[in-house]
């Protein structure tokens, strides 16, 4: 990663332009050449450093029901509980964690009520409760990963 | 509240993976739905000024650009307070989500989720610090919860 790879992620991390030309807009505001942007954009998803270019769309504003939740995992079902819960298509994320309650995942369905059911039956296939943490107020954060 | 129709959900499906690396993008995509690239410019445009589209451009790898010590910190503030503090909190340079979330009682205290990124454990030891003091008093309790093993990661793109 260079100089102008870390320009292109600290400039780029919102306000792409909806234009006829936008990569040609952003290009000359960055002091660069649209076919170098294209190039440099290209180059930086294909080695994994952007997990990805594009919209980035606000779930619940699509209708959609999104929650994080957590259960308590005895150390000796740790994978047979990952599997029961990876195995549903509406967790969509899923990640250990160091603390009493270790499995904690993220439930994306089109409703409250598909919610609902999702942890009802987690609860009954592993046996285990989970505890529910919709959230209830979101707080502005600015962008600023820097590279 | 702002209702997509299905043209709507038809744009969001076609660049919820990324926007082509076209000259004109938009275009692309207009082509691909059978739209004019007018009508998609403006559809985004509207889906964007309601909060539907939060931002376009890169999105990073964290891991990539060196933050590997990734924190969720949780703490028990006075529900009276925490809207106040949760919008301080959100505007540190290094808090990328902040959220009020219910606690469960007596096991989970916690109301406020903020989570922390930095390149070593110090400095994400500092980042904690710098909340804390921010919360003064009002910290009634903090744990942080660090991730060990990514489980599963979907496809599914967009943020909570």
């Amino acid at each position: 990663m260079d100089t102008i790879d870390r320009l292109i992620i600290n400039q780029l991390q919102s306000d792409f332009p909806i234009c006829e030309t936008p990569y040609q807009v952003v290009a000359e505001r960055l002091g660069l050449t649209e076919a170098c942007l294209i190039e440099r954009l290209q180059a930086l998803l294909d080695n994994g450093t952007l997990t990805r270019f594009g919209p980035l769309y606000h779930a619940e504003r699509m209708g959609g029901a999104l929650t994080l939740a957590a259960v308590k995992v005895p150390t000796e079902r740790f994978a047979e509980v990952t599997a029961l819960i990876n195995a549903f298509p509406e967790v969509a994320h899923n990640y250990a964690r160091s603390h009493e309650l270790n499995m904690w995942f993220v439930i994306a369905t089109e409703s409250l009520d598909q919610q609902q059911k999702t942890i009802t039956a987690i609860e009954q296939q592993t046996g285990l409760r989970v505890y529910n943490m919709p959230k209830l107020n979101e707080y502005f954060v600015g962008l600023k990963l820097e590279a | 509240m702002f209702t997509l129709d299905e043209t709507d959900l038809a744009i969001m499906r076609a660049t919820q993976s990324g926007l082509p690396l076209t000259p004109r993008p938009y275009q692309t995509i207009a082509e691909q739905l059978g739209l004019s690239a007018e009508e998609l410019m403006s559809r985004m445009v509207n889906m964007q000024a309601h909060g539907v589209i939060r931002r376009i451009g890169v999105i990073p790898n964290h891991y990539k650009l060196g933050y590997r010590f990734n924190g969720m910190t949780v703490w028990n503030i006075p529900d009276a307070v925490i809207d106040e503090l949760g919008e301080k909190i959100g505007q540190l340079d290094f808090v990328s989500h902040c959220y009020h979330r219910p606690r469960h009682l007596p096991e989970w205290p916690y109301n406020l989720f903020a989570m922390v990124h930095g390149k070593s454990q110090a400095a994400v030891d500092q980042q904690i610090k710098v909340i804390s003091e921010l919360l003064g008093a009002y910290n009634q309790g903090h744990e942080v919860l660090y991730s060990t093993e990514i489980l599963k990661k979907t496809g599914f793109r967009s943020a909570g």
